[in-house]
């Protein structure tokens, strides 16, 4: 009698941390998740300023159409991207395309005292740093839910229930660590 | 950095309860002496809860509102309010509401309950004087302020402490000025309310030192320390905030707005004009050099 009671109370707390220790996982899985849907509230809020900034420096310098094309390009192909992938390898194109017009507009002390093109650019500069730091956070939450799965004993759990581990947001492309190449 | 925010919250809880004890002695004392009886008591009671409910939901617009503090809209600060945003994103947090001080002085403080409710806080002055990577830093080290829950603590503190202090400074003076309210109460019970009044203020002087002691509670060198390094874990570049301490520091412009009861809530001592080893003993913060060197050795 005593014996039997003595498993039950066992096994029951053992069931209770098991509990604990799959409910915490979940929740480090849906705070990943939310970090990654920030770094897409940034980056379409970064598309949502490219056709102001293009038009404001079109309107001071005309002839500057091919640096134009390929920031319209390069934003249409991210907006477009289907996979993860590819949408970091537009992204990358398009900050080449983005650090050229912003060159080009160097040469146009007019343009430079504009307003309008100093708010956009202020905006623009504000919300590069906010993508870094949304994928910060979502490495920094990848981090503690990889972390949990594999540390003893909750890899138990997550192996139990097939977790998986999720990958870092990582910049693939040799281009975009490189500077941007200006010619004049 | 949980252990932190647990003794925080702790901390702020004693502080609350302090007070609650205080008032309630202080009002029943007067409701006694007054004659109330057990209404008296409930009174006391009433207003005890009552004044600290107030200074618990009302202290971070009273630390803005005596530093002078105004709201920074994105069209005047688009600089400002884009960092901060930024680095609530990088702490995972939501974004503090912007406040400026219209001052040359550099320096910058946090303040509100929790990170749902709080504020952030900078001058002109340090917009003016840091560059990107520095006003970055000094954000950053706000940001782990509000994450941590100092804010609320050091808040409570200003508030809370610094009415005990107001009140015990005012009987004191009361009572080496008037022998308790001569031009008021008339003759008749005089040297009775007087005696009881001498007694409060005997209580009172001895609670000081209770008072420096709740002081010393918000304001740990630690929680500075501990402030610097998360922050650079935010911005992931401790030189940034490093150069930015040894620019305030360099800067002897004291701050206008801060006074004694806010100068712990400041990234840097805002009350420069006093020197020396009597300054350094009610220092409210750890040398700058340590912590420059602290941040350099990341």
């Amino acid at each position: 009698m005593g014996a039997a009671l003595v498993f039950l109370i066992i096994v029951g707390g053992l069931l209770v941390i098991a509990v604990g220790m799959y409910n915490s996982l979940i929740s480090l899985r849906n705070r990943v998740d939310n970090a990654w849907a920030q770094v897409d509230v940034q980056l379409k809020r970064r598309y949502d300023l490219i056709p102001n900034l293009v038009e404001t420096v079109k309107g001071y310098a005309k002839h500057e159409r091919e640096v134009f094309q390929n920031v319209t390009d390069a934003r249409s192909r991210a907006i477009n991207a289907s996979n993860v992938k590819d949408q970091a390898a537009a992204e990358s194109q398009l900050s080449g395309a983005l650090k050229s017009l912003f060159a080009v507009a160097e040469a146009y002390p007019e343009l430079k005292a504009n307003q309008n093109f100093m708010m956009l650019q202020e905006e623009l500069s504000g919300t590069e740093s906010k993508i870094a730091y949304a994928r910060q956070f979502y490495n920094d939450q990848v981090m503690r839910f990889n972390q949990k799965q594999q540390l003893f004993p909750s890899n138990i759990i997550a192996n139990m229930f097939r977790f998986t581990e999720r990958e870092f947001f990582k910049i693939e492309e040799p281009a975009a660590k490189e500077p941007v190449k200006v010619q004049f | 950095m949980y252990e932190q925010i647990a003794a925080n919250k702790r901390k702020s809880a004693l502080i609350a309860a302090l007070f609650v004890l205080f008032i309630f002695i202080l009002a029943g004392v007067f409701g006694e002496m007054a004659g109330m009886g057990r209404a008296g008591i409930i009174a006391a009671f009433v207003l005890a809860t009552g004044l600290a409910l107030i200074s618990y939901y009302s202290s971070d617009k009273v630390v803005l509102a005596i530093s002078h503090a105004r709201p920074a809209t994105k069209d005047e600060f688009p600089y400002l309010v884009n960092t901060v945003e930024g680095l609530a994103i990088a702490a995972g947090i939501p974004m503090p509401r912007c406040y400026v001080i219209d001052d040359t002085a550099p320096n910058a403080f946090a303040t509100g309950r929790n990170p749902q409710t709080s504020f952030i806080c900078v001058t002109t002055g340090l917009l003016a004087k840091m560059n990107r990577a520095e006003l970055e830093g000094v954000i950053a080290h706000e940001m782990s302020h509000i994450k941590n829950f100092d804010i609320r603590l050091q808040t409570i503190v200003v508030v809370m402490v610094g009415l005990v202090a107001l009140l015990s400074d005012w009987m004191m003076r009361s009572l080496w000025w008037g022998g308790g309210g001569r031009r008021r109460s008339g003759g008749r019970n005089k040297g009775e309310a007087g005696a009881i009044l001498a007694v409060v203020g005997l209580v009172l002087a001895a609670l000081s030192p209770l008072i420096a002691q709740l002081l010393q509670l918000a304001i740990s060198r630690r929680r500075e320390f501990l402030a610097d390094a998360s922050g650079a874990m935010l911005t992931r570049y401790p030189a940034g905030l490093a150069s930015a301490l040894r620019k305030i520091a360099a800067d002897t412009e004291p701050l206008e707005a801060a006074n004694k009861a806010t100068a712990h809530l400041y990234i840097v001592n805002p009350l420069k004009n006093i020197k020396g080893a009597v300054n350094r003993m009610f220092s409210t913060h750890p040398p700058i050099e340590e912590r420059i060197a602290a941040l350099e050795k990341m």
